[in-house]
């Protein structure tokens, strides 16, 4: 199928549910309502003409003039070749998003990978934890208003150019 | 520091000592398979055929600490990392060297302004005895801070340092 006619199935399907579909462009996506994702995610799975088998990737895209964090879904179709976005929008201050872990497996790492940098908490994901940075790591690193840290676990963080060296 | 260390006063039979000692620990380096990042590739190719860093018989990469004295941190340490390269250090016998391989060890290197899981150079966590900048540094360079290091294990002494005159 052709991107058109995916966005126009998904829109068809959930009118309620798909607030916003862009086909054309280089990113084809639509934007999914996040109370009804894992519903929207299902049919995109199981419908034999759509048949998103594949999850290839969760990016999360920190948008602070709009107050909102996004999950952007590409998914594929292994067995039509066709592929398509989705995007669920979280409000920045309170990240909530439900997790699709159960619809596609690939998701568990990609989620906590979004967490672990951005923060968005996956609801229903079975071990929501940090999956690359250390577990005492304070805060988000990939947001926009991230603080460096000074100082880790006694070793400085500076990135003065100048800075003292310790002596051993 | 070994038990035969700072014991005896500089003489005829210390520095014959000094020399056969030194002789023994240059010519026989064993260096610890620690890739990091990507420079450990150069490290790799400096330990193949085509570089042969056996000719300077520092050729065999022991997969422990325990039985290295020579650590080349070859690669990105990160602040999760560093927790283990400390304890790594600590875990290998006297007398044992440092080596910093690559711009990322020397100082952070590409990752010192927008890396924030990047230690600023692997100084910060462990004493270094020679860095080798380069990104990543040739194999030649390598070799170049291997044959420095050598002179600088040739140059040791085991007499009592003399004391420094106190600084008023
Ligand atoms: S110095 Fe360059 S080549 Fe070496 S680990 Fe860092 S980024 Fe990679």
């Amino acid at each position: 199928m052709t991107p058109e006619q995916i966005s126009r199935r998904l829109q068809d399907r959930f009118a309620d549910a798909v607030r916003a579909a862009d086909a054309s462009g280089l990113h084809p996506h639509a934007v999914v309502e996040p109370g009804r994702w894992v519903e929207v995610a299902r049919f995109l799975r199981d419908d034999a003409d759509l048949a998103m088998d594949f999850l290839r990737s969760i990016s999360g895209v920190d948008y602070p003039e709009d107050g909102k964090l996004v999950s952007v879904y590409d998914l594929i179709s292994t067995r039509h070749g066709h592929a398509f976005a989705i995007k669920v929008e979280a409000p920045r201050d309170n990240p909530h998003t439900p997790s699709v872990c159960d619809v596609w497996p690939a998701a568990d790492w990609h989620e906590r990978e979004a967490f672990d940098l951005l923060g968005i908490v996956y609801d229903g994901h079975p071990r929501l934890t940090r999956i690359l940075l250390p577990d005492d790591w304070a805060g988000y690193p990939l947001r926009k208003d991230y603080e460096f840290p000074r100082e880790y676990h006694g070793i400085p963080c500076s990135t003065e150019t100048n800075q003292e060296r310790p002596l051993h | 520091m070994s038990w035969i260390e700072n014991r005896f006063e500089e003489g005829v039979i210390v520095t014959s000592l000094d020399w056969a000692l030194n002789w023994a620990r240059r010519s026989s380096l064993w260096p610890m398979t620690f890739g990091l990042a990507c420079c450990a590739i150069e490290m790799m190719a400096t330990g193949a055929s085509r570089f042969d860093l056996d000719r300077f018989g520092a050729g065999a990469f022991r997969a422990t600490p325990r039985q290295s004295d020579l650590m080349i941190v070859a690669g990105t340490v990160t602040y999760k990392m560093a927790s283990r390269l400390k304890r790594l250090y600590h875990q290998m016998p006297d007398p044992k060297y440092v080596m910093a391989m690559g711009a990322c060890t020397v100082g952070g290197g590409p990752y010192f302004i927008h890396g924030y899981h990047v230690v600023k150079g692997v100084d910060l966590v462990v004493p270094v005895d020679i860095y080798v900048p380069g990104c990543p540094p040739r194999p030649e360079s390598l070799m170049e801070g291997l044959m420095r290091l050598q002179d600088k294990i040739a140059n040791q002494t085991i007499a009592r340092r003399r004391l420094e005159p106190a600084k008023n």
